[in-house]
């Protein structure tokens, strides 16, 4: 978590600047030299095929992936049909039926230290190619998303050998072929949680990168390669949904999504009475809960961090602000000059600190919800920022007036958009905080150790963080509760989706 | 001369109560007149299981365990009743056992199924299990009791509140079941059962936008059907086996992982 730690130092230090009297307003521009990453790390291709058997395989359809901060074509990369995800499950199953699941746990384990050490090597490179096709900040790229990735790695390759501690007298065995779809917020880091406890407990997998952002997914396998993993063990296939939905229904033995929540139940329903094993991490509506003894200037990092991190494209992002009304006055008056420190602009400057919007279809979600949330009559701050011409951008939002049945308080904006609410008593604060049919994450911001627990124990959240946010590690499980979808990710709990176990015994056993 | 036996009326148990089915209906299971109950019944009884699941679910594990240990003790007191309407002692005899090993497993579950997380930063960071919430529990046809203890108890113990469809070609054992329910400390509500046409029932409470999980163990020919409905407001799909294990416990629970803060 050095990553974060950097982070945070960063943000630190613009709260120090914020503190100083509101006499002395921030000054409307600040004055930064560019301190653009070079991008020369990076080469590309022109095009892409599919990762297929240990292979390139020549795609039969493309698309161009584009860099959304300027909308520039970066190449083109194939839109997997029915049929050529059916070779990569093919090539998935001969890898797990032919070496994989029968190799030596050992065995499994070095290759995924190796691929960890790897990632670490070629960290910038990753970094600078996540920040060129997704939009989010180096700053994040560098010192969060490729840590994390590697981390999670290093994590699951220590696990391999040692599935019969994790589960005693369950005789784990791996899955078999496991289907993987991931979104474009994290795209490496997805790929690294999907993937690392999957080959760990001995599953072969084919997997699909987000639409937008197939590339880091794409240099993944030059890894596997330097990696010298065995071909089929991983298979890559690029595509927009329907690649997807030919994965789900392809021949594997398990699924994985992390994605939005209606794709999500269309996946649970289409694999009804399959007998395929699927775990779902799916969208949230996170409360963030400020009560009045907090540490002001701490909670204000904290909130920042939780929604506009990564532009709000965080399905555990703390969209809803839930500020004892005490400190509402104080709080948001905070939130607001700090938002005017917020730089927002070129992913590849590392001063930036928050990026553009991922797609244009995000952008126009952003915009619609913002709409909504306007003509419900929330009162809206945004401050002021000059954004690029070119390419997707959303100002960093807030919205204060806001009532819980309003769309901005219910639906998942993913977005650089905050809902201020305000609560009385920490009875009020669980009510709403709960009132929603998400379950993913929440935040509590307090002095007061017991009630840290106190409130962790009634929010019905995959998550809680208390007085932190957006915090990741490989051994801690992720996952919702409700609507945010089954089964955790990282951790040991993160194993069993990739394992099966002795069957039950008969009535009266 | 012989006496002539007083029947017994068999009903619904629905918050505690024993209602009949709100449509007026019956229907004839094992010789006797059985409440048919209705798509509201179902609604009334998830109604009743979510006011119930948080008390029930904030027992403490000792209690919960305590109580779990008094109905085993009240199915015991009844054997000669549940043999009657099961397939004898035997079966009785190893539903008690049941639901002894399950009451057993209620405050050792979060040792079993937590963690502490060694994470990298000043946050004492652990994961604990939760219940879902209330679950829907289609209890299979046989055997009566056995059948229905064992998919119920692992719901229990780990703190949900329960609506069970109860075996439709042998509900008695189920009703004498919530008899016993009725008179030990299970609060009311924590327990539902509905008697009545599996195929009219199973697919209100597998879409009901209440229910947080759904066991399947006596859908038979339904569960795709019922596995494709619940993923509505994506409902934990539970195809329960007909042994005892922790593992059929944790199908039924959440796990919340809490960062807690370390300073000075």
């Amino acid at each position: 978590m050095g990553g974060r730690a950097r982070v945070n130092q960063e943000g630190h230090a613009l709260s120090g600047l914020e503190q100083k009297p509101s006499a002395t307003p921030a000054p409307a521009e600040w004055a930064y030299a560019p301190a653009p990453e070079s991008r020369d790390i990076v080469r590309l291709e022109d095009r892409y095929g599919l990762f297929i058997g240990g292979k390139w395989v020549e795609p039969s359809q493309t698309y161009t992936t584009i860099s959304p901060a300027t909308e520039e074509p970066l190449a083109d990369v194939a839109q997997a049909t029915p049929e050529e995800v059916a070779k990569a499950v093919a090539a998935a199953r001969n890898a797990f039926e032919n070496g994989w699941s029968s190799s030596a746990p050992s065995e499994r384990s070095k290759y995924l230290f190796r691929i960890a050490r790897i990632l670490q090597e070629r960290s910038r490179e990753f970094a600078v190619l996540e920040s060129l096709n997704g939009g989010k900040p180096i700053k994040e790229s560098r010192d969060v998303d490729l840590p994390l990735a590697a981390a999670h790695f290093f994590y699951y390759a220590g696990w391999a050998d040692k599935l019969e501690y994790a589960f005693p007298n369950r005789r784990p065995r791996p899955v078999g072929v496991a289907g993987q779809i991931i979104p474009w917020n994290f795209p490496l880091l997805m790929l690294a949680w999907k993937i690392a406890p999957a080959l760990a407990a001995g599953n072969t997998v084919v997997l699909k990168p987000a639409e937008t952002t197939p590339l880091t997914a794409l240099l993944f396998c030059d890894v596997l390669r330097q990696a010298e993993l065995p071909p089929g063990v991983v298979n890559i296939v690029t595509g927009d949904g329907s690649t997807g939905a030919a994965l789900v229904t392809a021949e594997v033995d398990k699924v994985a999504f992390t994605g939005s929540t209606e794709v999500g139940k269309a996946i649970q329903r289409e694999l009804a009475g399959t007998g395929k094993k699927l775990t779902l991490e799916l969208g949230g509506k996170a409360a963030n809960i400020v009560f009045d003894d907090a540490a002001l200037d701490q909670s204000v990092e904290g909130i920042v961090n939780g929604i506009y991190f990564n532009q709000g494209h965080v399905c555990c992002a703390g969209s809803r602000l839930l500020v004892q009304e005490s400190i509402y006055e104080p709080l948001v008056g905070k939130l607001k000059r700090r938002l005017e420190t917020l730089r927002v602009g070129d992913p590849l400057d590392k001063n930036t600190d928050v990026g553009a919007i991922n797609s244009r279809m995000q952008l126009e979600k952003i915009q619609e919800l913002v709409e909504a949330g306007k003509q419900e009559g929330a009162e809206i701050y945004q401050p002021p920022c000059r954004l690029p011409e070119k390419g997707y951008w959303f100002a960093p939002t807030v919205f204060t007036n806001v009532a819980q049945s309003y769309r901005i308080a219910q639906e998942e904006i993913f977005g650089p958009v905050l809902s201020v609410l305000t609560f009385r008593t920490p009875e009020e604060a669980v009510e709403k905080a709960n009132n929603t049919p998400y379950g993913l994450s929440a935040g509590v911001w307090t002095e007061k150790g017991s009630r840290i627990l106190w409130m962790a124990e009634r929010l019905r959240a995959g998550v809680v963080w208390a007085n932190t946010f957006n915090r990741f590690d490989p051994t801690s499980p992720f996952g919702g509760y409700k609507e945010s979808g089954f089964g955790r990710e990282g951790g040991l709990h993160g194993l069993e989706p990739y394992l099966t176990f002795d069957g039950a015994e008969s009535w009266g056993g | 001369m012989t006496r002539l036996p007083v029947k017994k009326t068999y009903k619904l148990f629905i918050g505690g109560a024993f209602p009949r089915s709100e449509s007026g209906r019956t229907y004839e299971a094992e010789g006797q007149n059985v409440a048919l109950a209705s798509r509201k019944d179902v609604r009334d009884a998830v109604q009743a299981a979510r006011g119930a699941y948080p008390k029930w679910a904030s027992t403490t594990a000792y209690n919960r365990g305590q109580i779990l240990y008094r109905l085993a003790e009240m199915v015991e007191a009844r054997t000669a009743e549940f043999a009657e309407l099961a397939t004898g002692k035997k079966e009785v005899a190893q539903a008690v056992d049941r639901i002894v090993w399950y009451a057993g497993w209620a405050d050792k579950l979060a040792q079993v199924i937590g963690s502490s997380n060694p994470v990298a930063g000043p946050y004492f960071n652990f994961t604990i299990p939760e219940p879902t919430g209330v679950v829907g529990v289609l209890a299979p046809d046989e055997p009566p009791l056995l059948g229905l203890v064992t998919r119920l108890a692992p719901v229990l113990v780990g703190g949900n509140a329960a609506v069970v469809v109860a075996s439709e070609t042998r509900p008695l054992a189920a009703i004498e079941l919530a008899e016993a329910l009725a008179t030990s400390d299970v609060p009311g509500g924590v327990v539902n059962i509905l008697t009545g046409r599996r195929e009219e029932l199973a697919p209100v409470l597998a879409s009901h936008m209440d229910v947080n999980a759904i066991d399947l163990a006596g859908a038979d020919g339904l569960a795709p059907e019922l596995e494709r409905v619940a993923a509505e407001n994506v409902k934990r799909i539970v195809h329960g086996g007909s042994g005892q294990s922790l593992w059929e416990i944790s199908a039924f629970l959440e796990l919340k992982t809490v960062w807690h803060p370390i300073g000075q």
